[in-house]
This record gives C-alpha cells, sequence and structure tokens, in this order.
C-alpha cells in the first residue's frame, strides 16, 4: 500500500472503497471556469447529495461523470482504476447510469421498449417481442414497482413519476454501479417523492451508489448520507449528513463575500405611490401570486432554479399571461394577453437570455435600441436614423446614458462584448416610456465594470420614479440591490423579506423551509 | 534616403489599404453581374447597342420584381414558394377571364391582384397563426395554386390575352430622350423598386421585417406584432407576383407551366443578391442586380449553346454554393 493511498484511508471514516472517484477536475467553458480541481469521492450502498447555488458546477461535474463532458484536466476513477469516458455510452457500458431532468424516453413506445432500446432480445433475427416484455417485468419487479407500470404500457400514458421510474429500470438494467440522478423530484407529488425515497434505498442496500442533485435540501436532509457542497466551481466540503444542520449547509453553500459596492439603498421616503398591484394570480406553472410595487422601489426576486421567477417575468409581461387574478396598474386594472399590450401599459422587460430573448444580432446598434420604440408606433411611420419625431436624438443620447463603448452605431450588435450588449438591450427600453421595469438576470456573464454600471442604472431608474423588478440568481446582488426581496418556491411567493436579510435567510426560504423557521435562523 | 522611401511605399500601402476596403464594402453582385454582361456584350452583338440593354432589362424585370417581393418574406426568415403558380394563375385566369374582350382588361388585372392580396394572406394566416412552418405552407399553396387555376381553365389554357392587357409587358414609351424606346415593364420595375426601397429601407415595417428575420423571440419580447409583419410581408410577395406574372404574360405566350420554377428563380437571385435564407438581411438594390445577374446568366448560358436543363443545373448550383458558404461563415464564428 503506498502512503498516499494510506492517508486516504486514514482521512476516510468508512473503510469502504470508493466505487468512483473524481480527481482535480477541471472544466472551462468559453467565459467560465465551470470546475475548478474537484475531487470527490462517491462510496457504494450510500446517498450522496450534490449541492450549490446556480451556477455552482453540480450539473457539470454529474456530465462529467456521465461521459457527456469530456474534462479538461483531472481523472476519474472507477473502482481505484482509471477510466476516460469519451462518449456516455461508455460510462453506461461501464456501469454509470445517468437521468437528466428531462427524460429521454420515446413516448409513443411501451416501456419494455424504452428500457431495450437498441439491445432488444431477438431470435431468428427478429426482436422476441414476449422475452423482451418479460426481461422488463423482472426488471421491474426488481426494483419494486410491478404492481405500478406493465412492461406494454405506451410511456406517454404514464405520469411523470412513473416515466421516471421507467428511467431508473433502463438506468439499472445496464447493470449499473452508481445511479446519477439531476433534481429528480423536482417535478414529482409529496406521494411520489417517498415511492422515490423509498426506490432509492433498496437500490443502495444492494450497493449501489446513488449521486443526486438536488435544491430542496428539506429532502437532502431526508435521503442523503453524505452531501458535497460546491460553489462557484470549486469544491467547499463533503459533509455527513447526520453531523450538520441545513443552516450549516447554506453557510457552506453561500458563504462568500461581495465582489463590488452597489448603489445605496433607496430610502422609505423615496417610495411613492403603488404602481403595479398582482392580486391572487395564476397560470399552469404559477399559483396564487399577490404582491406590490412602489414606485422608486427595487424589489429582488430570489429563488432557486424552476421556482418560477422567470415565469412570474413573463406572466406579468403577457408572454405567457396569467390565467385568473387580477393585475393593477396604478390603480386600474389592466388585462395584458401579449408584450405589445405591456409595453403600451407602460412595462419594460430586459430578458434574462441576451443572445436568444434580446439582441438582433446581425441589426446596427442604432436599430436594436429603437427596436421597441419603433414597434409601437404607427408600422407605415418613417424612420429617423438617430430617434424618433419626438426625440430626433435618441440614438446618441441613450449611447452616452449607457456608455455603449463603440466607434459607431451602425455596427452590428453581435460584436460588441456581452456588457455592451446587455447596454444597447437595457437602453432599448430606457427609450420607451416604461413605468416598470422587469429585470430577468441583469448582469448574467457580464464583466464587473459592465455589472457595476449597470447596477447604477438600476439605481438611477428609481430616483426618476420608476419602479424595478430584479430577478436575480446571484444573492449578493439581489441583496445588494433590493429595497425589498421577495423568494420563489415552486411556483409561489414564499415569502417577503426586508432590505439586507442575509444570504442564509433567503437561501432557506427559496429551499422549502417555513417563513418561522427563517425568522429563527436570522436570529442566530 | 531609406527613411523617405519607406515612409513613401508605407502611406502607398495606406492609400492602397483604404482603396481595398472600399472595394470590400462593394456588394460581390456588382462586379458578376458586369463581368457577366460583358462578356455576354461579346458573343451577342445586341447587348452593345442601347436598344439591345433596354431589351434585356425589359426581359429581367419581371424576374426583379417576384425577387423583390420574395427577399421580403425572406427576409423575415420565411420562404414564399407560391410565386411561380400566381403567374400561372394570372396569365391562365386572365385569358379566361378576359373572354377575348379588351374591355375586361382591367377588370381582370384587378381581380387578379385582388387574387394575390387573399393569397398572402392565406399564407400569412397559416404560418402566423397556425404555425406551420412556411417552407411547407406555402410549399401547400404552390400546388393549391397551380391545381386550382388549372381547374379554372379547364386544363388547358383559354383564349389569348388581348392587346391592351399585354401593354405593360410588351410596350414601350417611344421617343424617350437619349434612350429611345423605353420599355414600360422597366418603367413598373423602377416604380416597384423605389416603393419596395422605400418601405423596407426607410419604414418602421421594413426595420421590422428584418427584426423578426433576426431574432423572432427579441422581437416579440420588444413588442413588435410578428403576425402582422410577416402577413404582410407575404401579402406583398403575392400582389408583386401578380404584377410580374402580367408583365411575363404580356410578352409570353399563354401555356399552363409559364410560371414554373420562377420561385427558384427568385431565391437564387436573392441569394446571389446577398439575401440571407436564415433571415435578418436584405437590400432591395442587391436584390434587382440579383435577378439582372441571373436573367444574364440564363442568356450566356444560351448564347454559348447549353440546353435548358444548364439553366435549372446553374440555379442549384448558386443556391447550394450560397447555403453552404453562409453555413461555412457561421460555423467559423463559433
Amino acid at each position: 500500500m503506498t502512503q498516499e493511498t494510506l492517508a486516504r484511508t486514514t482521512q476516510t471514516p468508512s473503510a469502504l472503497q470508493p466505487i468512483l472517484e473524481v480527481r482535480h477536475i477541471t472544466k472551462r467553458f468559453p467565459g467560465v471556469l465551470a470546475l475548478d480541481d474537484v475531487s470527490v469521492e462517491f462510496l457504494p450502498g450510500q446517498v450522496h447529495a450534490v449541492v450549490g447555488e446556480n451556477g455552482a458546477g453540480k450539473s457539470t461535474l454529474m456530465k462529467i461523470m456521465a461521459g457527456a463532458y469530456v474534462p479538461d484536466s483531472g481523472e476519474i476513477l472507477l473502482q481505484g482504476e482509471r477510466v476516460t469516458f469519451s462518449h456516455p455510452q461508455e460510462a453506461l457500458q461501464k456501469g454509470i447510469s445517468i437521468i437528466y431532468q428531462e427524460f429521454n424516453l420515446l413516448p409513443e413506445r411501451t416501456v419494455a421498449q424504452n428500457i431495450f432500446l437498441g439491445r432488444e432480445p431477438s431470435r431468428f433475427g427478429v426482436i422476441d417481442i414476449g422475452k423482451m416484455n418479460e426481461n422488463a417485468r423482472v426488471l421491474l419487479k426488481e426494483i419494486g414497482v410491478e404492481q405500478f407500470i406493465s412492461p406494454t404500457a405506451v410511456v406517454s400514458s404514464l405520469s411523470v413519476a412513473e416515466q421516471q421510474l421507467v428511467e431508473i429500470a433502463k438506468a439499472i438494467s445496464f447493470n449499473a454501479k452508481v445511479l446519477i440522478m439531476d433534481e429528480p423530484t423536482a417535478a414529482l407529488t409529496s406521494t411520489e417523492v417517498q415511492l422515490l425515497h423509498d426506490l432509492i434505498q433498496r437500490l443502495t442496500s444492494r450497493g449501489l451508489a446513488v449521486i443526486f442533485i438536488s435544491h430542496r435540501l428539506v429532502e437532502v436532509f431526508d435521503i442523503a448520507h453524505v452531501i458535497t457542497v460546491l460553489k462557484d466551481g470549486k469544491f467547499v466540503k463533503t459533509v455527513n449528513t447526520q453531523d450538520v444542520t441545513t443552516a450549516d449547509v447554506v453557510y457552506l453553500m453561500v458563504g462568500r463575500t461581495l465582489d463590488h459596492y452597489f448603489p445605496p439603498l433607496g430610502s422609505p421616503e423615496d417610495f411613492g405611490e403603488v404602481v403595479l398591484r398582482v392580486k391572487n394570480a395564476s397560470n399552469h406553472i404559477l399559483k396564487n401570486i399577490n404582491f406590490t410595487l412602489r414606485k422608486g422601489e427595487v424589489v429582488g426576486i430570489a429563488g432557486l432554479q424552476g421556482s418560477g421567477r422567470t415565469e412570474l417575468a413573463q406572466a406579468l409581461f403577457g408572454v405567457v399571461p396569467f390565467k385568473t387574478g387580477e393585475i393593477e396598474l396604478r390603480g386600474k386594472p389592466i388585462d395584458i394577453r401579449n408584450p405589445s399590450q405591456a409595453i403600451k401599459n407602460g412595462l419594460g422587460f430586459v430578458t434574462e437570455d441576451r443572445k436568444s430573448e434580446g439582441l438582433l444580432p446581425k441589426q446596427p446598434i442604432r436599430d436594436n435600441m429603437l427596436l421597441t420604440v419603433r414597434a409601437i408606433q404607427n408600422i407605415f411611420g418613417v424612420i429617423n436614423k438617430n430617434g424618433i419625431r419626438k426625440a430626433p436624438n435618441l440614438v446618441p443620447n441613450l449611447g452616452k446614458q449607457v456608455d455603449v463603448k463603440t466607434d459607431s452605431f451602425d455596427r452590428e450588435v453581435q460584436f460588441l462584448s456581452g456588457g455592451n450588449q446587455q447596454k444597447v438591450v437595457l437602453s432599448r427600453w430606457l427609450a420607451s416610456d416604461a413605468e416598470v421595469f422587469i429585470f430577468d438576470e441583469p448582469t448574467r456573464g457580464i464583466d464587473v465594470e459592465a455589472k457595476a454600471s449597470i447596477h447604477d442604472m438600476i439605481r438611477d431608474l428609481t430616483r426618476q420614479g420608476k419602479a424595478v423588478l430584479m430577478i436575480s440568481s446571484e444573492l449578493p446582488e439581489v441583496i445588494g440591490m433590493s429595497d425589498r426581496i421577495l423568494v420563489m418556491y415552486e411556483g409561489q411567493i414564499a415569502g417577503e423579506l426586508p432590505a439586507k436579510s442575509s444570504e442564509n435567510e433567503i437561501m432557506l426560504m427559496a429551499t422549502g423551509n417555513k417563513p418561522g423557521d427563517v425568522a429563527a435562523a436570522g436570529k442566530e | 534616403m531609406t527613411t523617405s522611401t519607406f515612409t513613401s511605399s508605407a502611406g502607398a500601402s495606406r492609400i492602397l489599404r483604404s482603396v481595398w476596403a472600399a472595394i470590400k464594402k462593394i456588394p460581390p453582385v456588382y462586379p458578376l453581374f458586369f463581368a457577366i454582361f460583358i462578356s455576354i456584350g461579346f458573343l451577342g452583338q445586341s447587348y452593345q447597342t442601347m436598344p439591345g440593354i433596354l431589351n434585356f432589362l425589359r426581359r429581367a424585370a419581371p424576374l426583379a420584381i417576384l425577387a423583390i417581393g420574395e427577399m421580403l418574406v425572406l427576409a423575415t426568415g420565411g420562404f414564399d414558394l407560391s410565386i411561380g403558380s400566381i403567374v400561372t394563375l394570372v396569365v391562365l385566369g386572365s385569358s379566361k377571364l378576359l373572354n377575348n374582350d379588351p374591355a375586361n382588361a382591367i377588370p381582370s388585372i384587378l381581380i387578379m391582384l385582388g387574387f394575390g392580396v387573399l393569397i398572402g394572406l392565406i399564407n400569412g394566416t397559416v404560418v402566423s397563426y397556425l404555425k406551420v412552418p412556411s417552407f411547407i405552407a406555402t410549399l401547400g399553396m404552390l400546388l393549391l395554386v397551380k391545381g386550382g387555376a388549372l381547374y379554372w381553365v379547364g386544363g388547358a389554357p383559354q383564349g389569348y390575352l388581348t392587346d391592351n392587357w399585354r401593354f405593360f409587358g410588351r410596350e414601350y414609351i417611344e421617343n424617350v430622350p437619349i434612350l429611345g424606346r423605353f420599355p414600360v415593364a422597366l418603367l413598373i420595375l423602377i416604380v416597384i423598386a423605389a416603393f419596395s426601397w422605400f418601405i423596407f429601407h426607410r419604414t418602421n415595417f421594413g426595420k421590422q421585417v428584418l427584426a423578426i428575420g433576426d431574432n423572432v423571440r427579441a422581437s416579440q419580447l420588444s413588442g413588435v406584432r410578428v403576425r402582422l409583419v410577416r402577413t404582410m410581408a407575404f401579402v406583398l410577395s403575392a400582389v408583386f407576383a401578380v404584377i410580374g406574372g402580367v408583365l411575363i404574360g404580356g410578352y409570353g405566350g399563354v401555356n399552363v407551366t409559364i410560371g414554373e420554377g420562377l420561385e427558384m428563380q427568385s431565391i437564387a437571385a436573392c441569394v446571389v443578391g446577398g439575401v440571407m435564407l436564415t433571415g435578418g438581411r436584405g437590400n432591395v438594390m442587391n436584390v434587382v442586380f440579383g435577378a439582372f445577374t441571373m436573367e444574364a446568366m440564363f442568356n450566356l448560358l444560351n448564347l454559348l449553346g447549353l440546353p435548358k436543363p444548364y439553366k435549372d443545373a446553374v440555379q442549384g448550383l448558386i443556391i447550394i454554393a450560397a447555403v453552404a458558404y453562409i453555413a461555412l461563415s457561421t460555423r467559423r464564428k463559433r
């Protein structure tokens, strides 16, 4: 036994040999270091949760272990042996199965056909359907779900939970030693979650290692033996669940310093009348949304991915409208069925994904800036190169206001940097006479300097009496910018927190803890 | 001594570089057109005279008008494959409506324009509201219009086109200073091109067409009425196809295949004129010259004595080469 292994064995409390291990994994994507020297061990028979904020690198790590990504450096050891995967199929053959949030099932095929897709048992060169169904039945019985699912059922007729069981059966059928699950319970009801937990227990008792990503800390504490925390692509710590509290894990997830100073928050006397009031509004994702927004304030919306933040913005803006409930603007009920109506009512929406939802990449800066003001004018109106009739020098003025760095407004937007692109998108909305601004991830993927100037611009808006709703995954940004914070969880507003609340309080609320627990944690 | 040579050569190279930069900005369609046109001038003596040039432009005018309409749809990121069939409908339908009576000429043209508006509205509605991809929707319209036109006239052309109906495509304005006889068809092209240039490059409509073609989702989220703009593009394309059809019928014979393949020729003309098939780019003048280039190329193939199938093959090559070029250049960017 070498010294190194000796050292490791003494470190690990369990005497078990890890079934899967990653060492010094680094993965870089254009513009972002997704994983930075991450090393983790996974033991057989354990449920190992990997947690972290959005963008911590959880999914990237899972995809590397499953062979979907190739790491830039570092190694993967399966049962102590070094392995490299150039394709997910290779990982699968070696016993590492992954189940993504989006299932990979063929909806119009049967359960058995899906499980044995591409390796159907055959006799005389034709598929032996009877044998295939029988094998599927044995497999379903093995994982204890044969009473729920028939091998001959068509997948599209199954519920989401049942489809997930099919995915698990399929994964097991490859003689999986390691089963990776990405947010397995995101779409399940509580009874279904219990069913899944039972199944996971049975699988681990057979020596399988289950690795799962979850945003629900409550659930992580329910089933995981071990928790690994990642933050900003770095390994933070691996802890035994019994040794820690939820608050400890949250601290590990978010504990960090702010990377720049934010403009000063508004003071209560600056806040004016209520401009936007949403009452009992719901649609297929959002449930019972109630909140108000006053002139001069920035209300931050926090929540994990999939909690309904973007959907809330889209509902307000008429992209996917509310089905029930009321929206009042300046005290008058309004009905917004599409973005065009939202704009005419004085709403502005700076979208999350600049590339797919914001920019016209091949059009010049000027036309990008003027898109919205032109869209609400007469369609046959003659254009003015630099603005509109009421504001003939809009383009140069906006350029100065948002400080776009370019030699000419005729330059196509695709050739600008991310920060400058975001400023162009922002200026489009400054040009429209919006009263209420919705920002969805206003500073994602842009450099620190541009970030600071966008934060200043958002604060400037409120000084001009505008109201701002700001969605962000970056907690420092939410805390640094918001006069009030709404936290979303599972399509609802889980609660409201005052300005300068801590990251712990927000994360607790965002991971499904009750407001009472949050208050208790805040006092600690 | 050495220093001064150095500076003067540096100065010369700077001038050369700025000249080269200016040359690089010229759309490739212009040198291409003039190269082909000059070569046909060597092969066919008539292309060296003013009447010969005007005659060439008259023949190219209908394709240019069709291509402008096609460009409006391509710039939104869609396709309009129905325009060739619309030309067939115009020629066959008019021959029936005219009923050999010159008094029916104007009414029949107005009815055809009405059909154009209707076809464009249906194309736009199917694409915008039913969310059928425009390639498929207008392919269906191609068959529907062609089949409908043939059914209407009973499978074969009825009667002939009266001389006053043919005026636009066939006649000349006499005694124009310097130019001599000026084709009416060319005048119509100039009017249509000027109108299109104005709406495409100088109105909100044109900017929104490009916006949709560039990023439909972003446009919608910025308040652009995507369905309205898209439908208008289809209506204009169909109406321009009717006008093109009147010109084509004006000097051609009445036959059931008269419009066949014109949609492909128009798309090729657009591609040569720098329109991207993925949408978001277009220029009326360049497309007009794209159509002239196509016509010049067909003439060149004729003068070289190559049979008609070469015409189709060349078109196919142009489209494939252009699309491949775009695909390669976007891949390089990634």
